[in-house]
């Protein structure tokens, strides 16, 4: 007998003994395990480091959510269980076991990065759990590597990107230079613009690729001041996007070159950029300022629950458990009636505080996505740059 | 379509001007890295974090000063030679008889330790540290591109620095003492020179010198967690390159690093993040011990 299994065991032995007690006490009927339990939740978030916040920011959008539901999704209480992953992927393999084979929990919500998200997946795969990604937008996970179980309501690597090229061919640039980090996010992302900028009717002269997590740009900015495009399209993320957004805009190149991201390029990164990052455009699937009844009452209710504000975070951790709840509605919180459960997911429409939300045939999330300008130390919705986009989700056969 | 290689006249000096200033700051945290290593045998890992620690001084420090870039730098510099002085004497002086393993096992607690005080004293985000104003215009460099005035003052105190070190080693007592002190430790004990002094000496030399790199790169660089681990790795490879311990090896193996690195991502963009890695199989094939080995 492996340990793992003993630890089952034991612990169930413990659970049964534990109930038993229970019931004894109060004397109540006997109950029907699987329907009237508790549905247990496995939160893999990171929990510390660089991270640390975004997790606590999942954890708490789904969590508001659930208390608005009375504290009960599909008519089933919740119990929860946490793993932090550290972003750790070398430890992801083992983290994301402790909740599946540990805890033997019924339903994952994680995780940031997209290298853990790459264990999460397999692990769910191989172990039927189902899985919902309230973040890392690593493009195999609803491509190559999609799967009944597996649901995201975030976004993929390729998506702003995508909506991005879009703007910038109906702005009229005829030529664009990208830069990344060379990684699997960075590339997906680039891909996803000079897609949809080259059927525009423009066309990419050259990618360039900083290793990663390196932060030397002089020689790349003096190569795409040589080039000179009518614009150029980054993806940077935290640290990175400060320093790429300070360089570009002290090599003059801002006023000569426009400057286009992925939305990640300016988020939660306004304050260290500073001027630099005035009037920069941007592509995602939320924004500081929409107004909409919808996002006023999350926003309000998020502020409410943790006294600070919601960020686009909180809103996928937030999407998470509407996602869940519609799937356990359907099956009147039989969470066993895994067909049933899987196709009212699939075909869900959520309303999200970005706006309203499906999925693709591959399970990623079929958005709308806004252009965003940088004013005043706020990213402002200014139009929409894309409707209902959807991940091609290459590779997945489903 | 344009040609991959090609590049015009212009744009080279440009590229060598980057090349040159990223060269230079290098040395600057190499330098420590390379003393320390040479004349102390200590293969010290939380060099990165001296880095890390300086770029927060700069952060932190200013809004103390109002804002003077110089004050700032002043006090900043004050406390990473008190700060090296004491490191060296609490954890440090009990590296020097022990091995390798040990070595590498306490400074990889220091970088554990100094990030997560960072974590607690400031926070996890990313900040930005601002340009002094007196240094904030830029040069016009050709049609398209503006060269930021404070990267040329960083290059001219790197160069500053690399002159003071250099007479400093080559034209001082302290100097001759560090050359003999890295040559034969056990003969300039017994000639009567505290070693123990010179050692403390050395290491918050070094220390000062990673954290003045970080202060002056703050405010092109800005200040987010992990930054020292980047750099650390870049100035091992400077350092091996160099030759463990020779300050001039390291001034010129920073600016060889710089140059292939910058010339490395314009040509060959996929390949970029090997070709330091290359440069230094290349010359470790062509001499074993760098290009100046002190022994």
């Amino acid at each position: 007998m492996s340990t793992n299994e003993m630890w089952r065991q034991r612990r169930r032995v413990v659970q049964a003994l534990g109930a038993a007690g229970a019931l004894g006490a109060v004397g109540g009927p006997k109950l029907a395990w699987g329907q009237t339990g508790k549905i247990k939740v496995g939160f893999m978030l990171p929990y510390t480091g660089t991270y640390a916040a975004l997790g606590r920011a999942i954890e708490n959008g789904f969590k508001l959510y659930v208390s608005e539901q009375g504290g009960k999704l599909g008519g089933r209480e919740l119990e929860y269980f946490t793993v932090d992953d550290e972003s750790e992927p070398a430890k992801g393999a083992d983290n994301v076991n402790k909740l599946i084979k540990r805890d033997n929990v019924d339903v994952i919500v994680g995780t940031v990065h997209s290298g853990v998200q790459m264990a999460i997946v397999k692990a769910a795969r191989e172990s039927n759990t189902l899985l919902i990604i309230p973040n890392a937008g690593v493009d195999e996970a609803t491509g190559p590597l999609c799967a009944p179980n597996v649901f995201r309501v975030s976004f993929s690597n390729s998506q702003p990107g995508l909506a991005m090229g879009i703007v910038a061919a109906a702005r009229g640039y005829k030529t664009a230079v990208t830069i990344t980090w060379k990684y699997a996010a960075g590339e997906q992302s680039v891909h996803g613009f000079k897609e949809t900028f080259e059927k525009g009717g423009g066309k990419v002269l050259k990618e360039l690729f900083v290793p990663f997590p390196n932060v030397e740009f002089q020689a790349l900015l003096t190569e795409i001041a040589s080039i000179k495009p009518t614009c150029a399209y980054a993806f940077f993320a935290g640290g990175g996007a400060v320093k790429f957004v300070k360089d570009y805009a002290a090599a003059g190149l801002k006023e000569k070159v426009p400057l286009l991201g992925a939305g990640f390029l300016t988020d939660g990164t306004l304050d260290a950029q500073g001027a630099a990052a005035d009037g920069l455009l941007t592509t995602l699937h939320y924004a500081d300022n929409l107004t909409t009844p919808r996002n006023n009452s999350f926003r309000l209710g998020y502020a409410k629950a943790y006294s600070t504000k919601a960020d686009v975070y909180a809103v996928q951790g937030y999407d998470s458990a509407q996602l869940l709840g519609l799937g356990l509605r359907a099956v009147g919180g039989d969470i066993a009636q895994r067909q049933l459960l899987y196709r009212a997911m699939a075909s869900a429409e959520i309303d999200s505080p970005r706006g309203k939300i499906t999925l693709s045939p591959s399970h990623n999330v079929v958005q709308d996505f806004y252009l965003r300008k940088v004013e005043n130390g706020e990213n402002k919705s200014i139009g929409l740059a894309a409707k209902a986009l959807a991940d091609p989700g290459r590779g997945c056969t489903m | 379509m344009r040609n991959e290689l090609a590049m015009d006249l212009a744009t080279f000096l440009v590229q060598c001007l980057n090349a040159l200033q990223y060269g230079l700051l290098l040395f600057l945290v190499a330098s420590g890295l390379t003393l320390i290593f040479g004349i102390m045998g200590v293969i010290n890992l939380a060099h990165g974090s001296f880095y890390m620690i300086g770029a927060y001084l700069a952060f932190v420090l200013a809004p103390v000063f109002g804002g003077n870039f110089i004050a700032t730098l002043l006090a900043g510099l004050v406390l990473a030679v008190i700060f090296g002085y004491v490191l060296e004497w609490l954890f440090v002086s009990y590296l020097y008889e022990r091995d390798h393993l040990q070595q590498v096992l306490m400074t990889y607690g220091l970088i554990l330790v100094f990030e997560e005080l960072r974590s607690i004293l400031v926070d996890n985000d990313v900040h930005g540290v601002p340009v002094p104003a007196w240094l904030n215009g830029s040069v016009q460099l050709g049609d398209l591109m503006q060269y930021p005035v404070y990267r040329l003052a960083i290059s001219a105190v790197c160069l500053a620095v690399a002159a003071a070190l250099y007479f400093v080693i080559a034209r001082t007592r302290l100097g001759m003492m560090i050359r003999a002190g890295a040559s034969n430790r056990e003969m300039i004990q017994s000639l009567g020179i505290d070693i123990k002094f010179l050692y403390r000496v050395v290491f918050a030399a070094g220390v000062t010198l990673a954290v003045l790199a970080g202060m002056i790169a703050a405010p092109v660089s800005s200040v987010y967690p992990g930054m020292g681990a980047q750099v650390l790795i870049v100035c091992f490879v400077v350092v091996v390159i160099g030759g463990i311990g020779s300050v001039r090896g390291a001034f010129l193996a920073s600016l060889l690093v710089g140059i292939v690195d910058t010339f490395g991502k314009v040509l060959f963009p996929q390949a970029a993040g090997v070709a330091i890695y290359l440069l230094m199989a290349a010359i470790l094939l062509w001499k074993p011990e760098g290009l100046f080995r002190q022994s």
